[in-house]
Parts: structure tokens; C-alpha cells; sequence
């Protein structure tokens, strides 16, 4: 049982490994090796649920007072977590095989994909802080690898760039909250893990909740570098350069949701009661809450097909920390758990839409799918569905979770989270009704064609999930934390289903047959179709506060400490040089002579002075 | 016997010197001593390594050399690494190869024998030693101003090294020792009144060498001008000479080093936030490289201060080891980026920033191990600098209980925004030399050769290894290996 829960990250990693040292040449042999790997470590992780199980770990640095350890910690939670990313991961994998087919560098993107697999096993299944920011950096690089696939683009190359960065940024304060929960919990090698915290925290009430809420609020940066919320969110829009499989998997249902899942693993080590009497835990359902509304905004005026996806997913993304944020990560987990399986399908449908249409990514120059790709559309419709939250399907459950949490925890959240959920009915609808409905309007996606089997058994399979996940018992056995949904009838229903009324009636009424967007000239769209102007105002801050005062360090580093400060010590000794200097090959013997003088003058005080 | 770990790369240098072929003799020494450090690494504890001759009667000097402790075997295993990656890398232009290699394996000879010696006067000799063929390199066969960087690193390291000289002879004095040998000398202990002086020369002395705030000016110009494998092994390794000198003498004088620890994290951070953002600012990748190394030595001297803080290394255990290991995992990555820059200019004739780009499409191999070096050195996890840089921090917060955080600790976290800061100028670094369109300059040129690739595969391979299990290295700082941790008092026992 052991030596199979190793595996879990022993095969990925070898397959990276295989495919990078030996098989870039078998462009084929790679692709093959990457996703049976990942079936392999599905069936797994199927197994692994199924049975009893009990964490084991190695040492993996040793001090005297510390160690630091590798650890597989298979609960219920890092069980149920293992099966979204395989299962999610497989399809993704087979969905690649078909969508990369033509690609020249195919061995280059499975070998990345098998080492997402490895880190992203990693975060989940780490037993400790160091561990699971081990594998946090490490998903970091291969989502970098990924966007920057195809790295002859400019596009590409930047937005990989600004991928990495903008996570080391949440990660600058993930380490310093680690590092203090660490100490506030006591400083020693059971401190850092997480069986470690929840036995110090538990019963044992006598910590500052000002340091411990600093605490958990720097662990959280780490989440809004990964997780995508704002004011760190800008990566993700751009990581829609990489493959769409990869959106699917890294930037929709596994990665993104990584921050999510470390918070609710954080919240469940030091027990939602500690947690609430916290300096400033607040901060984090309001961070959330803010997000998935200006992302619903920025997704109501964006074009292409994969941008609307990825200001959803943000949105989405948000209401998860919302919830995790109002002391309730099994609503948080819940959703993340169903969104996995519909947004997924969304990406890969997006995916399916582009390999139809060479590559055409502009929603108004698509239109009429539904008569050349009828299953796709299908697809598509039920995974947008699921998305708004219509009765019955996945979504619909997780939202209400999220919804009745809100409702009971903060009035002015609850009715962000409604008007959020209003929002996102109205632009899935727009992109459903411009895309797949009405008439066709490029030549490009009037060739489209329905894609093969390869493509069309991933979508089908997350159909099935879009459909299903949320209910039970499926959703109670499934899901990484336990839930059962209990039905209420109460605001909360009323809210979710009264918008999505009101969202699909405005998206029916502006975009049911349109031949462009009536609200592309007006003052406010433009503010959301320009997101805010947030990244104009970033790469401003980079220009005039980093560069500018890069600039100005490196002149006065040059000029007072190169030139005056020890020049001057320099030209002193330039004096002595300039005597060497007479002799007949000048500065060489210069170097030699002062050298060997303070081995001579070593010499001399040590032999004739004492 | 561990003389022969100098013996052999100095009999072969001077073997060069004297009309053996070049290049196969370095390879065989370097080779041989890479071999012994790998084999030595299991055995080290055996008697057999350790030897000692009296040369001087009073004061009582030796010609000793041995594994003073495990912290002396990963220097070695450094020092032999990065010599037969340097010496395989060669390079050596038409009729300079005598000097070319003998110097290379000079400069090793001397290292090795600073870091194995055991009594004081040869630890600074050897040093003094490999500087010497570090100069005259620059000077003759340099790049671009190597006149004048030869004679700034001269100026700014005789200058540490004469003030370094004072603070030893100083400390001697003090400790009243009649040998110098280092068990001798770690036995004796020093009054605290002339502690705070000694300290201060220490600091400034071996700050020097290590290219400490404000006294780093001659690093990154010496790095740019200096033929490749000198690069590689002074910024490796020799460099690495004054922080090892700290460690080691850090017992002697651990009360009066309390007194500067104030300045000294302001000088780190000096290191790290102030030339990390000259770092953004370079416009070459040579300099670019150089200042970065400069900037990696904030957070050993980070570890540094912690330890300072903690009063002793058994206080606070994690600092010594996060900086040996942050120091081999430094000395290794950025002898691999000198060595993997070398052949891109090789290809590309430049190293502007501007004047490159998109060479990944013509050289993946390149492109690969140049971004395995350049995430190493940012710290990515699964590579050393991350197991060291890591254990740096932690040692950092070893004495927060909880609370308002220290001075140390605060400074522990200004540190960790320098993570930020190295990613930034190395992924610039890596977007504008490697991925984009391909530009002129490297559009067609050849991916790396057989024998161009095995240094850094060499090199990659170490950085994997303790960074995927960084037990590897600490393992040899177990039980004995790591006398420093314990009192002066208990050093006599050894």
C-alpha cells in the first residue's frame, strides 16, 4: 500500500524525467508514456479511496533540532482532492493527444504535463508546509513551461513571464507566513506539518490572534498568487496563451484551485473556531468576493472564447475563497469540486471550438456551431449550464453552498455572490448565443467540422460529472470534504434561481441573434472590456518604480561606491602602481608583487616578529 | 594524505608549465582529484586523511591539511566539481594553453588547499596562492576591459586581505595559543574586549573576499573580463573562502561578533536588495550574472547573522548547515551560468541583452540547461540553492516564538522579497536570450556540442542531487562533522 501511494509521484516524475533526458525524439513514444502515466495513477488514486490507508513520509533534510520531512498524508481530503486532478488530468491528457497531434514539439508538452502531474501530487498530497511549498513552486514551473509552449510568440514568452512572477509575489508572503505559523506554532519539526499544527492548536488557546491573523493572511498571499485573486489576478487572463488542454487542466480545474484547497487544508489544521477569532480573517472572504465580482464584469465584455472562460474561472475562483474565507471550506471545496469537472469540459469544448476553426478564437467570428458540431454544442450547453448554476446540475448545488454561507455569515457578500451569479449567466449565455447559435460569420468556422472520438470522449465523460457531481451520494463521497446537500428553501434558492433568470433573459435579449456587440461602444464596457486598466496601471509601476529605481541604484552604485567611495582607497594605491608600473611590463608584475607582499609580510611577522 | 588533493593539481600545473601537453594533463589532475573527492566523501573520517608537520617551531607553525570537519569535505567536494567542469569547459585561446590550464589548476590547488588546510598560516597562504594566477588571468587573457577589472578585483582584494591578516594575526595573538594550528587556537579562548575588534576585521577582511556591501564593486567587472574558467572557479569557489573563514572562526570570537550584528544586516541586505535591483538594471548577461553572485552571498551572510544572533551554533542549529549547503549550492550554480553564458557569446558573438533573443528555436540544449542553471539560482525547489536557501530562512526564524518579530526576522523577510527581486532580472534574462522570434544573432547557430555539454550536465547533476535530497550534503555535517556547533570549551576534546 505504501510503495502505491509513492507512485502516485514516482511515476509522473519519472516520466518527465524519461521523456526530457531520452525520447524528445519519439514525439509519439512521449505522448503515449505521459498519459498512460496518468491513467495509471488514476486507477490509483481510484484504489486508494477505496481502501484504508495510512500516511507515510521519509526524512528529507535532517538537523539536529529540525528535520524536515516528505510526507503523503492519504486522507479523506488529499484522497477525494487526488481524484479531480487524475481524473481531470487523464482527460486532459487524452483530449492532448488529439489536440496536439500536428504540434512539432508534442514530447516537450507531455513531458511538462507529466511534471505538472508530479507537483500538483505534491501540493495535495504534502504533509507539510515546506513540502507542499516545494510542490507549490514546482506546479509554479510547469504552468510556466506550459504557457510559454510556444515560446517563438512574444505573447507567449510574456505572459509565462508574468505567470511566474506575479506567483512569486503571492509566495514572498506565503514563505513569511509559513515561517511565522512555524514559530508561533512552536518552532519544531512537528510545526511544520499539519497533523503538527492541529495538535498545537487544538485546546490550546494561548497565542496573540494578531500574529497567528498576520499569520494566516501571509499563508493566504501564497493562495492569491496561485489561486488568481485580485489584486494578483492578472496572470491568468494572459495564461490563455499556453494549449487550451492546459488551460483546462492547470488554469481551470487544478492549479488555480490550488490555493483554494491549501487554505481549506490551513482552516482544518487550526479549526475554523480558532480561526475565527483572528486579527483580520475577514479581509480574505472580502478579497474573494471582490474578485469574482470584477472578474464577472471583465467576462461580460471579452471576445475571445478562452478570455471568457478564464475571467469566469477567476470569478469562480473567488466565490471559493469566498467561502473558505466565511469559515466554510466544505462549501469552498464543494465548489471547487464540481467546477473542476464543468469548467474543464467548458475549456476543452473551447478547445474542440478552435481545433474546429484553425485556430479562430473571436467569438463573433464563430456563430451557427450547433449545425457543424452538434455534440460539441451539447456539451458545451450542459457544461454552461452547470456553470450558471441551473437547477439540478453540479453547479447548482456547490453555488447554492456557497450562497447559503454567505447569507448566513454577511449580508452585503450575499448579495455580491447573487449578483455574481446574475453576472456569469448572462456572459456564458452571450458567448453560447454568439458562438454556437445564429449565423455563421467567418469563413474559418464555416469549415468547421465535428471533431474525432479522442476529443469527443473527454467531453462526454465531463458531461456526465457537469451533470451529476453535485448530487448525492455522489457529491458526499466524492467530494474532498464530506458534503451532503441539504435543501433549503429559503433566500438563498430564490437568489440563485431568480438570477438565472434575469441573466439569461438580458444575455436572450442583447445577444439572441446579434450581428455585434450593442454594448461594445459604451463608456463602462469599455471599462470592463479593458479590465479595469489594472495591467496598464502595473506595467506603469514596473516601468517608473522598478526600472526607474533600478536605474538610479545602479548609477549611484556605480558612482559612490564604485568610484568615490573605494576609488579613492584605489587611486591611493594607484600611486604604489604607478612604481610597478616603470618596470618593463607594468601592471601584470603590479598584481603579482602586491599579492605575493602579503604572503611575505606574513611571513615576516611571523618569523621575526613573535 | 589529503595533500594530495593540492599535490596533484600543483605537480600537473607545474608539469604544464614546464611542456607536458596542456589540456590532457589538466583533464587526468582534475580528473583524478574529482574521483578521490567523490571517494573520500565515504571515508573521510578515516585517520589516514589527516596529517601534520611541524615547519616552524615558534610560533608553532604545521604544514596540516585533513577534514577539519564535514563542512571541510563539501568545500572539497566543490572545489573538485567545479576544477573538472572549469578545466572540461576550457576554452583556451591559440597558444596560451600553458597558461590557461596551469593557472586554472593552480587556482584549484590553492582553494583546495585553503579549505583542507588545518593550521592558520597555510589557510591564509593558500588562499593568498590561488588569488595570484586569478589576477594574472584577468589581466592577459581577459575579455573586454581587463586591464582595468584586473586591477580593481587586485586593489579591492588585497585590500581585504591585508585587513583580514590584521584581524588573524590579531586573533592569534589573543587567543595567547602558541600553535596555530585550528584545534589549538578553537580551544584557547579570546577576551571579550578584544573580541569586538577582531570580529570587525573578520567581517571586513573575509566581507571582502565575498564581495560583502559596499566592498562588491570588483565583482561583477572581474567576472565579465575573466576567461571562463577563472569566472567559474572564483566566483564558485575561491569566493567561498572567506565565508567558510567565518564559520570556522565564528567560535573565537562569537561575543564580540553580537556587537556588529546590526551593521551586518544592513550590509546583507545591502547585498541583497541594493544590488539585486543594480542586478535588474544590467544591460549584459555576463554583468548580470556577476552582480547576481554577489547578491546570493546576502543570504549565507544571512545565515550568518542568525547564528551571530543565536550566540552559538548549537542555539541555533540550522544556520551553519543552510549556509554550507547555500554556499555549495551557489558555487555550483553559477559556475554552470559563467560556463553556459561563455557558449552563448561563443554562438552569438554578444552578450547584450538587446542584441539577443528566440535561441531557444536553434539551440534547446542550450536552452534547457541555461534555464535549469537560472532557475537553480533563483531558488526553484528540487535544485540546491532551494534546499539551502530555505533552510537560510528557517534558520532566520529559528529563535520566533511568536510575537513581534526580531531583527533578524525582519530581515529574514526583507531577504525573501529579494526572491522576487532575482526572479525578475533572471527571467528577463532567460525571456530575452532564449524564447521570442529568433533574432540575427541566433538564428542558425549550433546547439551545444557532445563536449560542450558535459560541464554543465556535470554541474546539473549536483544541483539535482542535493536539491531533490539535500540529506545528500547534510548528512556529511552529522555527529563529528559538526565540531563548530559546540562550545569552545568542548572543542579541545577533538
Amino acid at each position: 500500500m505504501d510503495t502505491l501511494a509513492w507512485l502516485l509521484l514516482a511515476l509522473p516524475l519519472l516520466s518527465a524525467a524519461t521523456i526530457h533526458l531520452g525520447l524528445k525524439n519519439l514525439q509519439d513514444v512521449s505522448a503515449l508514456l505521459s498519459t498512460a502515466v496518468a491513467g495509471v495513477i488514476l486507477l490509483i488514486t481510484i484504489f486508494l479511496i477505496s481502501s484504508e490507508t495510512t500516511d507515510v513520509s521519509f526524512s528529507w533534510a535532517t538537523l539536529p533540532d529540525i528535520e524536515i520531512e516528505i510526507g503523503l498524508k492519504l486522507d479523506f481530503f488529499a484522497k477525494n482532492m487526488m481524484l479531480v486532478v487524475t481524473g481531470v488530468g487523464f482527460l486532459v491528457h487524452l483530449f492532448s493527444l488529439a489536440y496536439m497531434k500536428e504540434d512539432s514539439a508534442k514530447a516537450r508538452y507531455f513531458g511538462a504535463l507529466s511534471l505538472f502531474m508530479f507537483s500538483m501530487t505534491g501540493i495535495v498530497l504534502a504533509s507539510n508546509f515546506i513540502m507542499m511549498f516545494v510542490f507549490w513552486e514546482l506546479v509554479g514551473l510547469s504552468s510556466f513551461l506550459l504557457i510559454g509552449h510556444w515560446y517563438e510568440k512574444e505573447s507567449a514568452a510574456d505572459a509565462a513571464k508574468k505567470a511566474f512572477l506575479t506567483n512569486r509575489i503571492g509566495d514572498f508572503g506565503f514563505m513569511i507566513g509559513i515561517l511565522m505559523l512555524w514559530g508561533i506554532a512552536g518552532g519544531t519539526s512537528a510545526a511544520l506539518t499539519f497533523d503538527g499544527i492541529s495538535e498545537f492548536f487544538v485546546g490550546k488557546p494561548e497565542y496573540s490572534p494578531f500574529f497567528l491573523g498576520t499569520a494566516v493572511l501571509l499563508i493566504f498571499m501564497g493562495a492569491m498568487g496561485k489561486s488568481a485573486q485580485a489584486p494578483l489576478h492578472v496572470w491568468l487572463p494572459d495564461a490563455m496563451e499556453g494549449p487550451t488542454p492546459v488551460s483546462a487542466l492547470i488554469h481551470a480545474a487544478t492549479m488555480v484551485a490550488a490555493g483554494v484547497f491549501m487554505m481549506a487544508r490551513l482552516y482544518l489544521s487550526i479549526g475554523t473556531e480558532t480561526i475565527e477569532a483572528l486579527w483580520g480573517v475577514n479581509t480574505i472572504a472580502w478579497i474573494g468576493g471582490i474578485t469574482s465580482l470584477l472578474a464577472a464584469l471583465m467576462a461580460t465584455q471579452q471576445d475571445d472564447i478562452k478570455k471568457i472562460l478564464a475571467y469566469s474561472t477567476l470569478s469562480q475562483l473567488g466565490y471559493m475563497v469566498m467561502a473558505v474565507g466565511l469559515l466554510d471550506p466544505n462549501a469552498g471545496m464543494f465548489h471547487l469540486f464540481t467546477h473542476a469537472w464543468f469548467k474543464a469540459l467548458l475549456f476543452l469544448g473551447s478547445g474542440a471550438v478552435i481545433y474546429a476553426c484553425h485556430h479562430e478564437q473571436n467569438i463573433w467570428k464563430m456563430g451557427d456551431l450547433r449545425s457543424k458540431m452538434p455534440i460539441t454544442t451539447v456539451t458545451f450547453f450542459i457544461g454552461t449550464l452547470a456553470l450558471c448554476g441551473f437547477p439540478l446540475t453540479a453547479g447548482f448545488f456547490s453555488k447554492e453552498g456557497i450562497l447559503e454561507a454567505a447569507l448566513h455569515k454577511n449580508m452585503a457578500l450575499f448579495l455580491i455572490a447573487a449578483f455574481v451569479a446574475c453576472l456569469t449567466t448572462f456572459y456564458m449565455f452571450r458567448l453560447f448565443f454568439i458562438a454556437f447559435l445564429g449565423k455563421n460569420r467567418s469563413e474559418k468556422a464555416g469549415h468547421a467540422k465535428e471533431v474525432g472520438a479522442l476529443m469527443l470522449i473527454p467531453l462526454i465523460a465531463l458531461t456526465v460529472m457537469a451533470l451529476f457531481s453535485g448530487w448525492n451520494p455522489i457529491g458526499a463521497k466524492l467530494s474532498p470534504l464530506h458534503n451532503e446537500f441539504q435543501f433549503h428553501f429559503g433566500p438563498a434558492l430564490i437568489a440563485s434561481l431568480l438570477s438565472f433568470a434575469i441573466g439569461a433573459f438580458f444575455a436572450w435579449k442583447l445577444y439572441f441573434n446579434a450581428e455585434k456587440d450593442p454594448l461594445a461602444d459604451h463608456k463602462i464596457a469599455k471599462i470592463f472590456r479593458n479590465k479595469f486598466y489594472v495591467d496598464e496601471f502595473y506595467a506603469k509601476l514596473i516601468t517608473y518604480l522598478q526600472d526607474t529605481v533600478a536605474a538610479i541604484i545602479h548609477f549611484i552604485d556605480e558612482l559612490v561606491i564604485g568610484g568615490l567611495l573605494v576609488g579613492g582607497f584605489s587611486r591611493a594605491a594607484g600611486g604604489v602602481g604607478r612604481i610597478f608600473t616603470r618596470m618593463q611590463s607594468g601592471n601584470l608584475q603590479a598584481y603579482a608583487s602586491l599579492f605575493g607582499l602579503g604572503v611575505i609580510i606574513v611571513i615576516y611577522l611571523t618569523v621575526f616578529v613573535s | 594524505m589529503s595533500v594530495i588533493f593540492v599535490l596533484i593539481p600543483l605537480l600537473a600545473a607545474i608539469a604544464i608549465f614546464s611542456g607536458v601537453k596542456a589540456r590532457i594533463t589538466a583533464l587526468i589532475a582534475s580528473g583524478l582529484i574529482l574521483f578521490l573527492g567523490l571517494g573520500s566523501v565515504f571515508c573521510w573520517q578515516a585517520d589516514v586523511w589527516s596529517m601534520s608537520f611541524e615547519v616552524l617551531t615558534t610560533p608553532s607553525i604545521h604544514l596540516a591539511m585533513g577534514f577539519y570537519d564535514g563542512i571541510s569535505v563539501i568545500m572539497l567536494l566543490l572545489s573538485v566539481i567545479v576544477l573538472y567542469a572549469a578545466i572540461l569547459h576550457g576554452g583556451a585561446p591559440e597558444g596560451s594553453e600553458r597558461l590557461w590550464y596551469g593557472s586554472s589548476l593552480l587556482i584549484g590547488a590553492g582553494a583546495i588547499g585553503a579549505f583542507l588546510s588545518t593550521d592558520l598560516f597555510f589557510f591564509y597562504a593558500f588562499h593568498e596562492l590561488a588569488l595570484i594566477p586569478t589576477f594574472l588571468m584577468i589581466g592577459i587573457l581577459g575579455k573586454g576591459e581587463r586591464k582595468e577589472a584586473a586591477w580593481k578585483i587586485t586593489i579591492y582584494l588585497a585590500f581585504g586581505s591585508i585587513v583580514l591578516l590584521a584581524g588573524l594575526l590579531w586573533l592569534v595573538n589573543a587567543s595567547g595559543s602558541e600553535s596555530w594550528l585550528f584545534k589549538d587556537l578553537l580551544a584557547s579562548e579570546i577576551d571579550p574586549s578584544a573580541q569586538k575588534g577582531i570580529a570587525a576585521l573578520l567581517i571586513v577582511g573575509f566581507g571582502t573576499l565575498v564581495s560583502l556591501f559596499p566592498f562588491h564593486s570588483w565583482a561583477a567587472p572581474a567576472y565579465a573580463s575573466a576567461p571562463t574558467p577563472v569566472a567559474m572557479l572564483h566566483a564558485g569557489v575561491l569566493k567561498k573562502f572567506g565565508l567558510y573563514g567565518l564559520i570556522r572562526f565564528y567560535p573565537m570570537v562569537s561575543e564580540g561578533m553580537q556587537d556588529w550584528l546590526g551593521l551586518l544586516i544592513v550590509l546583507l541586505l545591502g547585498n541583497i536588495l541594493w544590488v539585486g535591483f543594480v542586478t535588474i538594471n544590467q544591460k549584459r548577461m555576463d554583468t548580470l550574472l556577476g552582480n547576481s553572485s554577489v547578491m546570493h552571498m546576502g543570504y549565507i551572510f544571512l545565515a550568518f547573522a542568525a547564528l551571530i544572533e543565536a550566540g552559538s551554533a548549537s542555539a541555533n542549529t540550522i544556520a551553519i548547515p543552510a549556509a554550507v549547503v547555500l554556499m555549495f549550492a551557489h558555487g555550483i550554480s553559477i559556475a554552470m551560468l559563467f560556463c553556459l553564458s561563455d557558449s552563448i557569446q561563443k554562438r552569438t558573438n554578444t552578450l547584450e541583452l538587446t542584441e539577443l533573443g528566440g535561441l531557444a528555436k536553434a539551440a534547446p540544449k542550450l536552452a534547457f540547461l541555461f534555464g535549469l542553471a537560472g532557475m537553480a539560482s533563483i531558488g526553484l525547489p528540487g535544485l540546491a540553492n532551494f534546499s539551502g536557501e530555505v533552510l537560510v530562512f528557517l534558520s532566520g526564524f529559528e529563535s520566533y516564538k511568536g510575537g513581534p518579530l526580531g531583527c533578524v526576522q525582519v530581515a529574514t523577510i526583507l531577504a525573501l522579497w529579494g526572491v522576487v527581486i532575482s526572479a525578475v532580472y533572471m527571467l528577463r534574462a532567460f525571456r530575452g536570450t532564449f524564447q521570442g522570434p529568433a533574432v540575427k544573432n541566433s538564428t542558425g547557430v549550433a546547439d551545444l556540442t557532445f563536449m560542450e555539454k558535459m560541464p554543465a550536465m556535470i554541474l546539473a547533476a549536483a544541483l539535482l542531487i542535493v536539491g531533490l535530497y539535500p540529506n545528500s550534503l547534510l548528512s556529511l555535517l552529522e555527529g563529528c562533522g559538526y565540531q563548530v556547533s559546540s562550545d569552545a570549551t568542548e572543542q579541545s576534546d577533538n
